[in-house]
């Protein structure tokens, strides 16, 4: 697909939105910064290697830990289903309901279950899933997709989520925030309290533990894991982690990087369904580690380091493209410059060709990634692969010749120079008429020498000449 | 082939894997574990605490035995309904005895129903960690996962040797939470939203209100 120049033009012109985009980002650039300053964290680099490290050992090892992690699960009283696609996931959870009778489940904020349409595969067979994170569950009422991998709703005002909650809701047109997020509190503490199953997403997955990491601020991931009977986790295979130990570097870098909160305000660290003598928790317990194409990543040993994010949404923010084109003009759930990256490659790289040319390569995404990944050395192989694939479908033809007939004029100096002469001649009308109009209209082109490299040359010849 | 086999065979062609094959650590080995515990003096920690809970949007508490606790959080729980924790110190601190506050719930229906209903839960924190701030739970038959969860206001009482450092120490003490809970929650502060327009709201799921109480001596 090409570039959805009409939807980014409305974008890039829609002052609300910019306003709204580079308010969020910039208050979340400000947040990260004042915690992983030197006087704060003065061993945040050493973090960010050791996170990239433990990264780079487990995915090099993924079978391993998924095993260890499996069989731990197991001996905690859980449940592992490894799912190759999000049908699978969805055909597994639609066949439990059955199973159990139930209609109804919550869900807590998933980018792995957006990634697979997890709501909508259910729905489609009359499971209801709700969405209880609150801007998840805006965006729900709303049919549309996170604007932001932690922010969803980033780009709606108090008017639009009014606005929503009266067309959906039938609620009382109400414009304060506090008020719209109480009236959301009153509506979904119902179905937590209704629902027999809760579906949570995984930040980190535990080999040595047998053990999911969810971490929150709304406590929505916490009533979903343990008011329903039972819990079902979706994880992406490159989730997992070898130790809780680890977790020392991950949740030092993961709140930090996502809201500048050196902890979340809830941490849970889940295994397995509640033990003989615990109170409450569920009485069932599925981790759904799903595949989806992950496996296709791990192919090349420098692209597989894609799979070392977790999805703290730092690199949107300081992305001078997410910040000026948004959430929603990228082709995949996944967004800004990881999305970039790993849209191609779950996709293929001929599906959205113009993804990993949307950068200006400055870095920024690279600099502030709490797991070292190398986004614009990746966007510029995914590039090289696009090209290729191009150039063997017959594409860059034109360039070829151009680069050819270039090569030729320039080893026959008396051509080069009377063309030279006539390109500075109609160089300021060419780029606003020709055909580089429009690679003209997004750059400033210097303005050609009035004199050109050889005449000056000639003239200081004779010059010399003269004055010896 | 089961979608089992399936994964697992594509990840192990993909990285040229046999299966059952140990972790290569030549090319990427695993670092020893990270544990940062700063050394800081340990009677530090209540007053280190307090001030980052307080941050965070809770009111602090610092009392100097079990007695003090009651007449400190007595205009707090008035008119007020609560649900209590079955912990032992709660116990010792007279909590469970006062008249407004329902305990001993060992049914996870009716508990679930009692703590939806009441103004407050109270409960006592496992561990705490001063460095952010932070209650550390693990659920067991003294603290249930809801307690803390449903009311919309959370009272935490603990004894000051309860407190850590920070994180990492917590992970150094217990390597492998599991074992002992399925369910371990630190909590930071109170339950808060910025997802319309970025603007904090405190009490979206969770309590909006939370409060510690630290007792000196235990």
């Amino acid at each position: 697909m090409k570039a959805p120049e009409t939807e980014i033009q409305q974008a890039v012109d829609d002052p609300r939105l910019q306003l709204a985009i580079y308010t969020a980002t910039r208050r979340l650039i400000d947040h990260r910064a004042g915690v992983v300053s030197d006087e704060v964290l003065p061993h945040y680099q050493d973090l960010r290697n050791e996170a990239n490290a433990i990264k780079k050992h487990t995915i090099e090892n993924l079978d391993y830990y998924l095993e260890q992690l499996e069989s731990n699960v197991i001996a905690h009283g859980g449940n592992v289903v490894f799912c190759r696609t999000g049908q699978e996931a969805a055909d597994f959870v639609l066949d439990l309901a059955k199973q159990r009778g139930v209609h109804m489940l919550v869900k807590s904020k998933s980018m792995t279950s957006e990634e697979i349409h997890f709501n909508e595969r259910l729905e489609k067979h009359h499971l209801e899933a709700v969405e209880t994170d609150l801007g998840e569950y805006i965006l729900q009422l709303a049919h549309q997709r996170p604007y932001h991998i932690v922010a969803p709703a980033l780009h709606l005002t108090r008017y639009d989520v009014a606005d929503v909650f009266t067309k959906e809701l039938g609620a009382e047109n109400e414009v304060v925030i506090e008020k719209q997020t109480k009236f959301a509190r009153g509506v979904l503490r119902q179905k937590f309290l209704q629902a027999d199953i809760g579906v949570s997403g995984a930040n980190f997955l535990i080999a040595d533990s047998g053990a999911i990491v969810v971490v929150e601020n709304e406590g929505n991931a916490r009533l979903s894991t343990s008011a329903p009977k039972i819990h079902i986790a979706i994880a992406g295979i490159e989730k997992v982690i070898p130790r809780a130990q680890d977790l020392a570097v991950f949740l030092n870098l993961l709140g930090r990087s996502a809201t500048g909160q050196p902890l979340t305000v809830y941490t849970s660290f889940l295994s397995g369904p509640r033990r003989a003598t615990e109170i409450d928790g569920p009485d069932e317990f599925y981790l759904l580690l799903l595949d989806n194409g992950r496996t296709k990543l791990l192919e090349d040993p420098e692209k597989r380091q894609s799979l070392y994010c977790i999805r703290c949404g730092a690199c949107l923010n300081h992305c001078p493209v997410y910040r000026k084109i948004g959430g929603h003009n990228y082709p995949w759930v996944y967004s800004g410059p990881i999305g970039a990256i790993i849209t191609p490659q779950f996709h293929g790289v001929t599906e959205d060709t113009w993804l990993p040319f949307a950068s200006s390569l400055c870095g920024a995404c690279a600099e502030v990634c709490p797991v070292k990944i190398e986004i614009p050395k990746l966007l510029i192989k995914l590039r090289e692969e696009v090209t290729e694939v191009q150039r063997r479908q017959g594409a860059g033809d034109l360039e070829r010749f151009a680069f050819r007939l270039f090569a030729w004029i320039a080893t026959h100096p008396k051509i080069y120079l009377l063309l030279a002469s006539l390109g500075s001649l109609f160089f300021p009308i060419v780029p606003k008429i020709g055909p580089l109009k429009k690679w003209a209209s997004q750059r400033s082109l210097p303005e050609p020498a009035n004199q050109s490299f050889h005449q000056y040359w000639a003239s200081r010849v004779a010059a010399r000449r003269g004055s010896s | 082939m089961t979608a089992r086999e399936q994964i697992l065979g594509d990840i192990r062609r993909s990285l040229k894997r046999a299966a059952g094959e140990p972790p290569l650590v030549e090319a990427a080995p695993l670092p020893a574990p990270a544990l940062r515990v700063p050394l800081t003096d340990r009677n530090l920690y209540a007053d280190l605490f307090g001030k980052k809970f307080e941050n965070l949007g809770g009111k602090f508490f610092r009392v100097r035995d079990a007695a003090a606790v009651v007449p400190a959080i007595a205009e707090l729980l008035s008119q007020k309904s609560a649900v209590a924790s079955n912990s032992p110190f709660l116990r010792k601190c007279g909590i469970t005895g006062l008249p407004q506050v329902h305990a001993a719930f060992t049914d996870r229906d009716e508990l679930k129903a009692a703590c939806a209903a009441a103004d407050i839960g109270i409960t006592s924190a496992d561990y705490a960690l001063a460095a952010t701030g932070t209650f550390v739970m693990l659920s067991s038959h003294n603290e249930a996962r809801l307690v803390s969860l449903l009311p919309p206001a959370h009272i935490a009482i603990f004894p000051r040797s309860r407190l850590l450092a920070n994180l990492d120490e917590l992970l150094s003490i217990l390597p492998r939470p599991a074992d002992q809970t399925s369910s371990m929650v630190l909590i930071t502060g109170p339950s808060r939203t910025a997802d319309i327009e970025q603007i904090l709201v405190r009490g979206v799921h969770g309590p909006g209100e939370i409060y510690a109480v630290i007792v000196d001596e235990e």
